[in-house]
């Protein structure tokens, strides 16, 4: 049985998908695609679909990750463009590879997120930063299923700096981009964490939420805080002509942000 | 209108999507979905269901007419849907207006905004979606500026409670009128909107299919009936006729129906295989108000399903109408969906069946790919007499042969439907609904040798509806339905062998009344439909937003001082002369037809379906110039040839 691991984005208004709604869309786009897929075993038999490490609701993202069973071959590169043209914009389809190697979830070790603060000057938001970094650690509190918990956020933050918006943007206003590099430990520090965080040590309080994106997800390098492309092994260990990218892969260039 | 009007609203409104549940259903983009350039059109639509997106969305009339609409060239229809309370506070803080879902439209953009009731529950959100569109409530008070706020659905055939707010109602098939509506817009628009508002709702009105509120005047007599409705212009008809679709096969749609990203109540594939029902069970307004039936064919059935299920990928089809097992070739159009879908897991539902017309053939190709969950049937009367009371002809003989049946085969449960309140009903006719169960489970205990047989006794209350036989009963009280059904708990619980085995799920009568009120009101009644909405009242279809006592509260405020209230409306009995609020509404059906009907019930007689025996003048037919249209065809579905 073949198996194929694909990356996918949550662009624009569609961030707002759940990850229960993706899982719904994208069996239904299996079907229009008409992928043959393996199924569980089972008086109601489920494709054989692995998500990993799903972006919370209300976030972009440039790189989902998942991995679906085939019961025939298929070429992942045909594969990619017709689901990605099953899926309604904005749940794209980006990134096919055929499964070379084991161990996936293992190498989506970190994060990298842009975090968007409109109404917040580079300056305020840069002193910020520099004033979190400097902590050994930052207790930041969360509402959890059961009920309030607190951890700390600084503790998987392996980089953060604060850039200028690029000048593309609409108006005048003053907006600060934050670029976080977070390792993947439990508990899980989401970039509302460390938003947390930053008004715990240092009083910022954007005006307006947050636009938070996910751009990659890997192998994370300690020592340069880069992360790099957990599809690209599987693509290394494949024989030729059996790989695709729709673009420059996750770890020759970082997209920046949502289309 | 000003160009900025017609700008999205989408920036203003993600801001505040991160602070609300479930911020999905606000943002459209749903597969099918179809958003137009809106410039390039002339006539636009914003069609509303009221109520939440996960009710709304799959709702098959919003969605036939949004594409038939959008089919149309120069004419585009964008969906829009109640918004949540919590959503609700913050457009109100931020100034956020209603809007489409499509593309974030301001709803008072459009020239018209219509709104597709299902049920009367739904009155209190149009006012919540007319004031966050910044649209008059009253239709008295809007400008040639405001949309034409255009009323349909079934709980349009009775339209007065709300007359003062809609400009207009059309009741009926909706396919054909949206369109004709559509061109005495189009040319109004194109000649500059001569007359204003007013001569684009009298053009209207005088098709005779389009009822405008305004343009009849109501006289009441001293003692509080109606005693006349008049047309106060000339060229208006006395009475609006409603819209009926001959021929199913030449509407198929939903041809794309739209895929939500949020969960929604209905998942799957609807096809419409018939409309219309001519069993004559008097409760039922449905059957009564959508004659005659029409089937659409099989092979048209056929191919709605294979292209409905490319366009969106769904897992179960649903072949709809009220009451699908009585298709003249169900069987055929089953198996042949079987057949075809078998290997792509494909499940069908039928979510009407009649006891009489389910047969273990038909049940077995339904579930080739699912489980033997449950049986639902709808038996709606314990007793015997109580079946011929609404001529429900379902014999308890019938009701054991089948459940029996279906034991043998496989099933281990089985759901009955029953309504509670009926006329004439006793106490009496309510406790056989437990001796209705109790037989069930004891043949399946039998059958299948198996003592983890279960029973789920299902009870509404019964609300008399209008263009019904029944239009004239009183309704029950919300204390004596209560009362009924507490003896009726009371002896099911008692029942050491079979008790336990026996589910019981009811609501008590108090939502009912509410339904009643407003089901066969007059316009003095939307003063409390304001009342409640002015005092927070929402989303009166759910349990926990609905509040009887609001309803009574702004119902003894308002009603009193015309003369009437609650009990006038819901509990008293009418008499044969008393001018209905709904009378000049003409569904084709003839009132002394109806009123003939109403005796028969009360002599507890039997009446014939129409599609097997002759005639029984109900006049839907020669009234409205429409036949009844069945097969069978003779056609079968052939297997899809296999391209890959």
């Amino acid at each position: 049985m073949q198996r194929i691991r694909l990356r996918y984005t949550k662009r624009g208004r569609l961030r707002f998908t759940s990850h229960r709604d993706f899982q719904r869309a994208f069996e239904r786009a299996l079907r229009r695609a008409e992928v043959p897929m393996a199924y569980s075993a089972g008086f109601t038999p489920h494709p054989k679909v692995s998500y990993a490490n799903a972006a919370p609701t209300g976030t972009g993202s440039e790189a989902e990750y998942l991995e679906i069973q085939l019961a025939e071959a298929r070429d992942p590169a045909r594969l990619r463009e017709l689901l990605d043209e099953s899926l309604p914009d904005g749940l794209d389809i980006v990134d096919a590879v055929e499964v070379h190697t084991p161990s996936f979830a293992d190498r989506l070790q970190a994060s990298v997120w842009e975090l968007r603060l409109d109404g917040v000057g580079v300056e305020e938001a840069e002193k910020a930063v520099a004033a979190f970094m400097a902590a050994e650690t930052v207790e930041v509190q969360r509402r959890t299923k059961n009920g309030l918990r607190s951890f700390d956020a600084r503790g998987a933050v392996c980089r953060l700096e604060a850039l200028e918006a690029p000048a593309d943007r609409p108006g005048d206003a003053a907006c600060a981009i934050l670029r976080l590099v977070v390792r993947h430990l439990t508990p899980a520090v989401r970039p509302d964490d460390v938003l947390s965080g930053l008004r715990a040590t240092a009083d910022l309080a954007p005006p307006v939420p947050a636009a938070v994106t996910r751009l990659a997800q890997g192998l994370l390098d300690e020592e340069s805080g880069t992360v790099t492309d957990p599809l690209a092994p599987d693509r290394d260990a494949a024989p030729a002509a059996s790989t695709t990218a729709a673009g420059p892969s996750a770890a020759q260039q970082v997209p920046e942000g949502p289309a | 209108m000003p160009v900025e009007s017609v700008e999205s609203v989408f920036p203003r409104l993600e801001a505040l999507l991160p602070h609300v549940q479930k911020p999905i259903q606000y943002v459209g983009g749903e597969l099918n979905s179809t958003v137009k350039p809106w410039d390039e059109c002339d006539v636009r639509w914003a069609l509303m269901y009221p109520d939440a997106y996960e009710v709304g969305l799959p709702n098959q009339g919003v969605m036939i007419l949004y594409e038939v609409l959008n089919e149309r060239e120069g004419v585009l229809a964008e969906r829009t849907y109640s918004v949540w309370p919590d959503l609700e506070a913050l457009m109100r803080e931020h100034d956020v207006p209603q809007f489409t879902v499509d593309s974030h439209r301001p709803v008072k953009a459009f020239d018209v905004f219509g709104l597709s009731f299902s049920t009367e529950l739904g009155y209190t959100n149009m006012f919540a979606a007319l004031d966050l569109a910044g649209i008059p409530l009253e239709a008295k008070d809007r400008t040639i500026d405001d949309p034409i706020v255009l009323a349909g659905g079934h709980a349009a055939f009775n339209p007065e409670p709300i007359a003062d707010f809609v400009d207009c109602a059309v009741i009926g098939d909706g396919e054909q009128a949206v369109l004709e509506i559509t061109e005495i817009i189009r040319a109004w628009k194109a000649e500059g909107r001569p007359g204003g508002r007013d001569e684009v709702l009298l053009r209207l009105a005088r098709t005779g299919g389009v009822y405008v509120p305004r343009f009849y005047d109501v006289e009441y007599l001293p003692d509080g009936r109606i005693a006349r409705v008049v047309p106060n212009r000339s060229g208006v008809p006395w009475r609006v006729s409603k819209h009926t679709v001959m021929d199913l096969d030449e509407w198929p749609y939903p041809k794309q129906p739209l895929v939500p990203l949020a969960e929604t109540v209905h998942e799957r594939m609807s096809v419409e295989i018939f409309r219309g029902c001519t069993r004559g069970c008097r409760f039922c307004q449905a059957g009564m108000i959508t004659r005659p039936v029409r089937e659409r064919s099989i092979t048209g059935i056929g191919e709605m399903v294979e292209k409905g299920l490319k366009a969106t990928g769904f897992e179960e089809v649903g072949l709809l109408s009220l009451s699908s097992a009585d298709h003249t070739e169900i069987g055929d159009i089953a198996k042949g969906l079987a057949d075809r879908y078998e290997e792509d897991k494909i499940g069908l539902s039928l979510p009407s069946t009649r006891v009489d017309a389910f047969n273990v053939d038909l049940a077995n190709e339904l579930t080739r790919n699912g489980r033997r969950s449950g049986l639902t049937f709808a038996p709606e009367g314990g007793s015997e007499r109580m079946r011929k009371v609404i001529n429900k002809m379902v014999s308890e003989e019938d009701l054991i042969r089948t459940v029996s049946t279906a034991y043998g085969n496989g099933w281990r449960q089985v759901k009955l439907y029953f309504m509670c309140g009926l006329p004439t009903e006793t106490d009496e006719d309510v406790l056989q609904i437990g001796d209705m169960a109790v037989n069930v489970i004891a043949e399946g205990r039998k059958v299948s040798g198996q003592n983890d047989i279960r029973c789920t006794v299902s009870i509404g209350g019964f609300v008399p509806k209008p263009h019904t036989p029944f239009q004239w009963a009183p309704q029950l009280s919300a204390e004596e339905t209560d009362a009924r059904l507490a003896k009726l708990r009371d002896k099911i619980r008692g029942d050491k062998k079979y008790g336990r085995s026996i589910g019981f799920r009811y609501h008590d009568g108090k939502p009912g009344i509410v339904e009643g009120l407003l089901s066969r009101g007059d316009r003095r009644v939307g003063a409390v439909i304001r009342a409640v909405y002015e005092d927070g009242g929402r989303f009166d279809g759910w349990r926990e937003h609905f509040s009887y006592d609001r309803w009574m509260k702004c119902a003894e405020q308002t009603l009193p001082e015309q003369g009437v209230d609650v009990d006038w409306y819901t509990t008293r009995e009418r008499t044969y002369e008393e001018v209905l609020p709904w009378d000049h509404l003409d569904s084709g059906l003839d009132k002394d037809w109806l009123w003939e009907d109403w005796q028969d019930a009360l002599d507890e007689t039997e009446v014939d379906d129409c599609r097997w025996t002759p005639c029984f003048d109900c006049g839907v037919c020669p009234q409205m110039d429409t036949s009844i249209q069945i097969g069978p065809t003779g056609k079968k579905l052939l297997p899809l040839s296999v391209i890959k």
